[in-house]
């Protein structure tokens, strides 16, 4: 066995456990003598609480406690950025998921049949579920300091802004919309929480931000950190919609009231759909001028985003989106406007792509839009107007950092998939039509300006001389563990049955932020960096000692030992494992991400997370076959070119890609979470459909390493969002390739594909 | 859906449940077990017999996550119950590197990087298992057809159906 190496192509280190049904994940726990927990959600989206009466539920057999806000010890509030999402609500309820209390019993469908037998009483109040009506004037308020259902209201202006669209040679205008989404990650929100006997609050939860629960249960439940522990294994899913409190609070709430005995909550699948948090919906207005010869010159976005009840990461979502709104593109002047809109619709916040996948669909079928205006080539279209390092992108930022997209769209132009679209459109069987589709993306890493993006890793070596890397950012997935096992493995040559994975503990491991964001492998794996080149000097030095060395000169660190390269006399890690005290057996490593300074003046109304200085890119390529009788869009063939940086290793980062590509296709055709009045009517799988191994073509991803990413562990930088950017601009734009019109709405159902088709063959034409 | 479900919860539990005796074959050993009638499988395995590698993702037959063989044949453990396994012979994921060719599955899904999350996987393994035992002969498309019943959100499938045609290759 050779020790791990970096840009290797390798197996996870958590596959083999997991085939074989043996991860640990948090719904998997089921601690004796425990007791279960339910909440109560009367699914009324607006209205006054004036009862809530619990007698039924308590005799029913086997309820043990009925918990109303009045239980809850502290603030009664959660929420990342903004305290407003009560773990029970009070007074008002503000969306169908709001829970106003919470039932503990001795097995599920005795808390099941206990939280149907809470009588609340709601008083109905007017409620907004959409952006016009809660944009309106007089509209009901959902939270009454909110003024004008703003949670939030920005502004990027760059250049002279819109003002130079007048003098363009050409302007094109479309409007946009998209669905909310669901994670639809398989684990559901879940976790076991237990108050031990010392008074700490121990919890193992499906969760992406471990560290970062102290703060939202201390704060909710008013609970000193240092008396919250939480554990958090690895994840069946997340994707960003278990980054900020699910069941946490509540869970932490039940043990508080369960007398010392160990609470288990599991939503199902009805309740995560119902209850947990979504992509934001968007309406999108865009006006995009060039000059004839297609060299942009102004844009003028302005993009509304339906965040629903709670602030959660609305505001964050809408900036990020703001920042990327002209694409990976060189535009003089831009105006982008957002608004940040409460509704009584469920929560939207953070998921893969966070804000930017809208705003993607927006600017590259506009692209497209321009191009045919122009009579040019959509990729020579692109291409010409990409940025470059050096150049300044639309939120005003310099990039002086690795900036690949237009390698990416080169190696779109080589390939067989682009060079060979003419006779394969041509070979279309009857009462079919193909199309050929691009998109150009790119995704900021990072949590940007405002909020430090840093990571403390830990690595020790055991008493025994193997390795433990203490991951301090959940794995949910994507495999950041593996890839930290691989930089360890390469920095103390280690081979893989040397080095094992603590997941994320906040006892034993330091804080290091969240699992998002596309930093996770790039901060705290940089982080990691450090921690194992100071254990290897420190084990070189231990070994140079018992060696009766001069210096270190020559020794090496191999598999298993130290060993002194002239006199080949070696020292075992199992005898520095002994030698060494727990204390020096241990390291670590900081890291704080580069941040943008000095700061641009073109944003205004936003608080945190902009602007960003490190983005990985992506060209993606669609061909899509539409069967002109049914509306019904297949995508054949699927290419996605991602500059990702230095490649760690390039089977998990084809996963990535391919994984980012599949949900990007489902967004695109299939998904769309449906709410009437701020009901919920997409609640299992029949109706809410993600796509199965049949909707979906052989991806292929390719990586386009034109440069390292200087500033990332290795040259890395993050790949994890970026690929869910590219799939609907492509399609949308394959499907208007096709000739059956330009879909400005997604999904892209059968009935507005054929809708569109038919009423405007050929051409390009916005549909409202 | 929502309101049909919540009157039947609503009703208060009879009397205490009469649990029955329920022998069956699990992973190769005789077992009996005691369990009313009408529970879930996927509880029977997840929280009565501590086999957790089953997983539930919907409760509803729809994803697949708790896919078991039941006499040699898929079947979904959130849609059975206790009763039915009376008498049966029941693999689930845990009982995988039993065999020469689920240690193939298992193997080739590790090497082909058909795993992420890995809450799909062990349903996705068993699918997998039933479809290169049963029809080796199975080409790529076929495949394809033969696990989608099975939801996987991270993967976009292209490495798990490169994983099982590997399987299937060497089976034939």
């Amino acid at each position: 066995m050779d020790p791990l190496q970096i840009g290797q192509s390798r197996p996870r280190g958590d596959a083999a456990a997991k085939v074989a049904g043996r991860e640990p994940y948090a719904a998997d726990a089921y601690p004796d003598n425990r007791l279960w927990a339910r909440a109560v959600r009367p699914g009324v989206p607006s209205g006054r609480i004036v009862g809530l009466a619990c007698d039924a539920a308590l005799a029913v057999p086997g309820v043990v406690k009925v918990l109303r806000a009045g239980d809850v010890p502290g603030s009664n509030r959660q929420g990342i950025v903004h305290k407003d999402m009560p773990v029970l609500a009070d007074d008002r309820v503000r969306c169908c998921a709001d829970a106003v209390a919470l039932v503990l019993a001795e097995s599920p469908a005795a808390a099941a049949a206990g939280a149907a037998a809470v009588a609340v009483e709601i008083e109905p109040l007017p409620g907004v579920y959409d952006l016009d009506a809660a944009l309106a004037e007089a509209a009901h308020l959902v939270h009454a300091d909110r003024p004008g259902n703003l949670l939030a209201r920005a502004t990027i202006r760059k250049g002279d802004g819109a003002d130079p669209l007048a003098r363009c040679d050409v302007v094109v205008e479309g409007t946009f919309t998209t669905p909310v989404q669901a994670h639809a990650f398989l684990e559901t929100e879940s976790g076991v929480a237990r108050l031990q006997p010392d008074g700490t609050l121990w919890m193992q939860v499906s969760t992406q931000s471990p560290f970062r629960d102290r703060f939202e249960i201390g704060h909710a439940l008013s609970i000193p950190y240092d008396r919250i522990h939480i554990e958090a294994p690895c994840l069946g899913g997340g994707f960003g919609g278990k980054d900020g409190a699910t069941v946490q609070c509540l869970l932490g709430l039940a043990a508080l009231h369960a007398d010392g005995r160990p609470v288990k909550m599991v939503w199902d699948r009805e309740e995560s759909f119902v209850a947990g948090y979504k992509r934001h919906a968007c309406r999108l207005h865009y006006r995009l001028g060039a000059r004839r010869d297609g060299t942009l010159q102004a844009l003028h976005a302005r993009i509304w985003y339906d965040t629903g009840a709670y602030a959660h990461l609305g505001a964050e979502v809408m900036e990020l989106g703001m920042e990327h709104a002209a694409g990976p593109y060189r535009i003089p002047h831009a105006l982008i406007e957002g608004w940040c809109v409460h509704t009584h619709n469920p929560t939207a916040g953070a998921m893969r792509a966070f804000g930017v996948c809208q705003v993607s669909f927006a600017f590259e079928s506009m692209m497209d839009l321009l191009a045919q205006r122009l009579g040019m080539d959509p990729l020579a279209l692109r291409t010409a107007n990409a940025l470059v390092r050096g150049d300044t992108n639309c939120a005003g930022i310099h990039l002086e950092t690795s900036t690949g997209i237009k390698a990416c769209l080169a190696q779109v132009a080589r390939h067989p998939l682009w060079r060979e679209r003419e006779i394969w459109r041509r070979q279309a069987p009857p009462f079919k039509r193909r199309g050929v589709g691009l998109a150009a993306v790119f995704n900021a890493a990072g949590y940007g300006g405002g909020v430090r993006d840093a990571a403390i890793a830990k690595i020790e070596m055991d008493p025994t001389g193997h390795f433990i890397v203490h991951n301090a950012v959940s794995d949910m997935g994507q495999g950041n563990s593996s890839a930290f096992m691989q930089m360890a493995g390469h920095l103390l040559g280690q081979t893989a049955d040397r080095l094992r994975i603590r997941q994320p503990d906040t006892r034993t491991a330091y804080p290091s932020g969240s699992s998002s964001a596309g930093r996770t492998t790039y901060t705290f794996g940089r982080a990691l960096t450090f921690a194992c080149e100071t254990l290897k000097s420190r084990l070189l030095n231990r070994a140079g000692l018992m060696l009766f060395l001069q210096d270190d000169d020559d020794l090496v660190l191999e598999p298993d030992r130290v060993r002194h390269i002239p006199t080949d006399r070696s020292v075992t890690l199992a005898q520095l494992g002994a030698m060494m005290s727990a204390e020096e057996r241990v390291c670590l490593g900081q890291f704080v991400a580069p941040t943008c300074k000095p700061v641009p003046d073109t944003a205004t109304g936003f608080f945190i997370g902009f602007p960003h200085v490190i983005f990985s890119y992506s060209a993606h390529l669609a061909r899509v076959e539409i069967d002109t009788l049914s509306g019904v869009v297949q995508v054949t063939n699927y290419l996605a070119v991602t500059d990702g940086g230095h490649v760690i290793n390039p089977a998990m980062f084809h996963q990535q890609i391919q994984g980012g590509v599949a949900q990007g296709i489902g967004y695109a055709l299939y998904e769309d979470f449906i709410t009437h009045h701020g009901r919920v009517r997409t609640e299992d799988f029949t109706t809410y459909i993600i796509p199965g191994a049949l909707d979906l073509p052989e991806i292929v991803s390719v990586a386009c390493v034109e440069e390292t990413e200087a500033t990332g562990p290795f040259g890395m930088k993050g790949i994890g969002e970026v690929a869910m950017n590219g799939p609907l601009p492509a399609i949308a734009n394959g499907v208007a390739d096709a000739g059956m019109g330009r879909i400005c709405r997604a999904p892209l159902t059968p009935e507005r594909v054929l809708d569109n088709g038919v009423r405007a063959p050929a051409t390009a034409q916005l549909q409202k | 859906m929502n309101d049909e479900k919540q009157q039947d919860a609503g009703v208060p539990e009879g009397p205490p449940e009469k649990s029955a005796v329920i022998a069956f074959t699990l992973n190769g050993t005789a077992v009996t077990v005691h369990a009313t009638p009408d529970r879930r499988v996927i509880d029977l395995l997840r929280e009565d017999l501590g086999l957790t590698g089953s997983k539930e993702g919907c409760g509803t037959g729809e994803c697949g996550a708790c896919t078991i063989m039941v006499d040699g044949r898929t079947r979904l453990a959130c849609l059975m119950v206790a009763a039915q396994l009376e008498g049966r012979t029941v693999e689930t994921v845990e009982s995988l590197a039993d065999s020469d060719t689920g240690r193939r599955v298992r193997d080739a899904f590790v090497t082909h990087g058909a795993v992420q999350c890995g809450y799909c996987t062990p349903g996705m393994a068993m699918a997998a298992l039933a479809v290169v035992r049963e029809s080796p002969e199975a080409d790529r498309p076929a495949i394809r057809e033969a696990l989608s019943g099975n939801l996987c959100r991270c993967t976009g499938y292209v490495q798990i159906i490169d994983a099982v045609v590997h399987v299937a290759s060497e089976e034939r």
